[in-house]
């Protein structure tokens, strides 16, 4: 059984590190903001919080295990929230898509960027 | 949501009365609640409850099977850049009316790697989203109509 925990442990955190690496490098090799944003973002997402599980796993308190879960339902409400607001942002105050972009069929430059 | 209210409620009797306040015993006091009610269903009228735990577990199984899936696909191309891109930003009718649909609509869909909610039109009709791999626009509105907001609808209404 501690074994078994042992193993679950290893390999999420051995997950958890590989797709927050991947993040990171996609940031790097992304053309442009929107692709960044798609790398960094959810690689980073499911990376932080199988290594938030990965703890929860190895310690298995209570206590531990709330914030843990906890931790890893605030990542996944949040994160989402923040990336949506940087690309429309980015959008909005007209940043080139990359060229290797195959279609925009969003409008620019609109009156409601007050609202 | 009065139905969810008194499973929770079942559910802490049941730790109560096993006297064990661990996580695993609460999720099996909610199981056991859950049954008790599914049995006494005659007697609580129309209730869309009973249909959406089982509907929203199953969602939540499919999504995170999505979520590893999509992640692996951007990954992949993390890793090799040259093995096909093809970003766009595509504009997809929105069957979803209410604001709680909308929102959860844009939120699920950020979260699956791959596309990313850019922005909702003016007039509530449109989502416009940033996709990596853009094969053909009207597959991508299919993917998103079919696997996501047919689902969310099913849940929410």
């Amino acid at each position: 059984m501690a074994e078994a925990a042992d193993i679950a442990t290893a390999l999420l955190l051995g997950v958890g590190g590989l797709f927050c690496l991947l993040g990171a490098a996609g940031i790097v090799v992304m053309p442009d903001v929107y692709n960044r944003m798609q790398a960094a973002s959810k690689a980073v997402t499911l990376g932080a919080s199988s290594i938030a599980l990965g703890a929860a796993v190895h310690f298995g308190e209570p206590e531990i295990v709330s914030r843990c879960v906890l931790v890893c339902v605030f990542f996944f409400v949040t994160i989402p929230a923040a990336s949506h607001l940087i690309a429309r942002a980015a959008h909005r105050s007209g940043l080139p898509l990359a060229p290797e972009t195959v279609i925009d069929e969003c409008p620019r430059n609109r009156d409601d960027a007050t609202s | 949501m009065n139905i969810f209210l008194i499973n929770l409620l079942l559910a802490g009797l049941w730790v109560a009365s096993t006297g064990a306040f661990t996580y695993g015993n609460a999720l099996l006091g909610y199981a056991v609640g859950f049954l008790v009610l599914w049995w006494l269903r005659p007697l609580l009228g129309r209730a869309p409850y009973f249909r959406k735990v089982p509907l929203g577990l199953w969602f939540a199984l499919l999504f995170f099977c999505e979520v590893i899936k999509s992640n692996v696909r951007v990954a992949w191309n993390v890793v090799f850049p040259w093995s096909g891109r093809r970003p766009g930003i595509v504009a997809v009718p929105l069957d979803a009316r209410t604001d709680l649909e909308i929102a959860a609509l844009a939120n699920l869909l950020t979260l699956t790697p791959g596309s990313l909610c850019l922005d909702v039109s003016e007039d509530r009709r449109t989502l416009y989203v940033h996709s990596m791999f853009v094969d053909d626009p009207d597959t991508v509105r299919k993917a998103v109509k079919d696997r996501l907001e047919r689902r969310i609808l099913l849940l929410l209404r």
